[in-house]
């Protein structure tokens, strides 16, 4: 196998006025024996060469099976893509043949997942792993793979990657097996890396190591970085913009300073609200009330409706339509100028 | 590692006299006269008996008799003199002639099994709901259902009497091609068990986080499966195979005393059948030992086979 093979399409530039990755639309549902799921309702959003973007929101919002789906791993059954376009370079990904889109995976848009310990292979050793692609997919010779390996390990800061190259992921600590992850998924250079929950199973000290290195490595390398979380904290310091996921849509979309300072959708903002402040004392924590919506049956109209302080008629009737504020941030709530306005600090 | 074995190693030599002494005790302390059992039906004159009271220690009677004779077979027994059998020969010269045809007998049915099992197993699993995987079920469940006793003289007579395509028994010096029936036969069993078990760990396998992780990597389909999937789960698979395996290097009594296989379970039978203490008694010490030392293999292969386990 040469080079070439690794990229099928000689790394056609970017169409002008079009996004590295654009995701446009996207519908999937989970048809389970019980019903269909509707798990995303909508997606869009797109990401340009050598930018974070931050996709935030709570567990069941659908925010990684959207990552899957750009991936094309989705488990079908039970999870089918139902409409919609992704289209990675200008070339719509969906309706690519299997082949084409495998070799796209790992070399083009590769992934790191949330639990490093279930997400490598028990029973090959982490240099085995990290080699894989280098040697089945860049047809890189053993010794070849074994010094990028190594140079990989360093890179991603594993202390003695040369001496660890032969130990199993169970040998290693949830931070290092994370990094050994990373590692995996910069093997074939990727343009675009999505990291789904990175640091989530981590401790705090290690969370903050794991996004230094994911920020130093998307600079050094000039990849892309779609990073998935619930945590707001973890995004402050490192995206360049945020898509606010809830119920299968996105509902605020906004460059990460702007959304900070004044949220313009009530999920947004119950979400800082209800992170805990230092400045702050004496107050019990906010929370935003009533649970995440049943994907079988999704409410009315605006899908939030149930659990917004603003909620109006018009939300129970009407589903909204993404609100332009300026500067290209966006927001689903039809009181979006006014939640953005309503600041109470 | 090396500690491990050395301790399993120990453990087995208390296990070995413990299973020694326990089958000597039923053999022989039931027996009424064991000079008249070795005779049969034939009169036993004064002399012969003073003679074998004596060979035996016939005349210590009561528990410390029997420890007695116990220790004087142990004594024999650990400077590798397995005895004579009631018959006159030597038990380990039976023993020599039976144990190549099991040894062949079991890697036939150990071929079948994982040829077949764990093939269909694999192929059952990756097409999961489909045909084959609902005709597997319904003849694994079959094959599970019929004991040995009824399944090997149906083989017996359908393809070895009623549509001659082997021989119906095999006889003394059995021949490669005369022992394919009974050791499918004596396949069978573990083969349904083999493909129930690569069935089931194949498909918890295919769900795995690691097969997302290697489909992101944009492995081929048949990498993924022939590699990341097969290797989690044969692990399992192996250690039933290395269990079963050691089950089979004991010999079948019923599939070789159906298809008159000259092997292990056959002279054993044959010495349970006509009372042969010293031969029952020698055949079981000896199976005792095979018995320890496979399972001492699989769990050794089990530690090579998942790096997670380790044994302090």
């Amino acid at each position: 196998m040469t080079q070439n093979a690794v990229r099928p399409t000689p790394a056609s530039p970017t169409p002008p006025g079009g996004h590295l990755l654009e995701v446009r639309d996207l519908h999937v549902e989970f048809r389970t024996r019980e019903g269909v799921a509707r798990v995303i309702n909508g997606v869009t959003y797109h990401l340009d060469a050598g930018e974070t973007l931050a996709v935030l929101g709570e567990s069941g919002s659908g925010k990684s099976v959207t990552a899957q789906a750009i991936m094309g791993i989705l488990d079908s059954p039970p999870a089918y893509v139902r409409a919609g376009q992704i289209l990675y370079q200008g070339r719509d990904l969906l309706t690519r043949p299997e082949e084409e889109r495998r070799q796209i995976r790992g070399a083009e848009i590769a992934m790191i997942f949330q639990d490093a310990l279930s997400a490598l292979n028990p029973v090959f050793p982490v240099g085995w792993q990290i080699g894989e692609s280098l040697r089945e997919r860049a047809g890189m010779s053993r010794a070849d793979a074994r010094r990028r390996t190594v140079e990989l390990m360093d890179l991603v800061r594993i202390p003695a990657a040369a001496k660890r190259i032969g130990d199993y992921p169970h040998q290693f600590s949830g931070g290092m097996r994370q990094r050994v992850m990373i590692a995996m998924a910069l093997a074939l250079d990727p343009k675009v890396l999505i990291a789904d929950e990175p640091t989530t199973a981590l401790d705090v000290t290690v969370q903050a190591q794991i996004m230094d290195l994911l920020a130093d490595l998307r600079r050094d390398l000039g990849m892309a970085l779609v990073l998935i979380t619930h945590d707001l904290g973890v995004v402050a310091g490192v995206a360049d913009r945020i898509a606010v996921m809830y119920a299968g849509r996105i509902v605020e979309h906004a460059d990460v300073h702007a959304l900070y300072r004044a949220p313009a959708h009530p999920y947004t903002k119950g979400l800082l609200e209800s992170i805990p402040r230092l400045d702050v004392r004496g107050q019990a924590l906010s929370s935003i009330r009533g649970l995440p919506p049943n994907l079988m049956a999704i409410p009315s109209g605006c899908p939030f409706h149930p659990r917004c302080p603003y909620v109006q008629q018009v939300c129970v009737d009407e589903v909204p339509h993404d609100l332009v504020l300026g500067d290209g941030r966006t927001s689903a709530c039809h009181f979006a100028q006014e939640v953005h306005d309503d600041r109470d600090d | 590692m090396l500690r491990f074995i050395l301790r399993r190693l120990l453990q087995m030599v208390l296990a070995f006299f413990g299973t020694t002494l326990i089958v000597y005790a039923l053999m022989f302390a039931g027996q009424g006269d064991p000079i008249q059992a070795l005779a049969g039906e034939r009169p036993v004159t004064a002399a012969q008996r003073a003679y074998l009271t004596e060979k035996y220690h016939l005349d210590a009677t009561g528990v410390g008799g029997f420890f007695y004779r116990y220790l004087d077979y142990l004594g024999g027994l650990v400077q590798g003199d397995l005895g004579e059998s009631l018959t006159g020969r030597q038990i380990s010269d039976i023993l020599a002639a039976a144990w190549p045809v099991t040894v062949k007998l079991a890697v036939i049915a150990m071929a079948v099994t994982v040829i077949f099992g764990v093939t269909a197993g694999v192929i059952a699993a990756i097409r999961r709901s489909g045909v084959f995987d609902h005709a597997t079920l319904v003849l694994t469940l079959l094959v599970l259902g019929i004991p040995t006793i009824v399944l090997a003289p149906l083989a017996q007579y359908f393809l070895g009497v009623r549509w001659p395509v082997f021989p119906p028994t095999a006889g003394a010096q059995p021949s490669f091609y005369a022992l394919l029936l009974p050791g499918i036969v004596l396949g069978s069993l573990s083969l349904a068990t083999a493909l129930r078990l690569t069935r089931t760990s194949v498909t918890e396998n295919l769900r795995a986080d690691y097969v997302r992780t290697a489909r992101s990597k944009g492995l081929r389909r048949r990498r993924i499966v022939g590699v990341h999937v097969l290797r989690n789960s044969l692990i399992p698979v192996v250690t039933f195979l290395g269990v079963e395996l050691g089950n089979l290097m004991g010999g079948a009594i019923i599939t070789e005393g159906v298809f008159n296989v000259p092997g292990v379970g056959f002279n054993l039978f044959r010495g349970i059948r006509t009372e042969d203490g010293p031969l029952v008694v020698g055949i079981v010490s000896v199976l005792v030992v095979v018995y320890l030392l496979s399972n001492l293999v699989v769990d050794v292969l089990y530690a090579v086979l998942d790096p997670r386990i380790r044994y302090e």
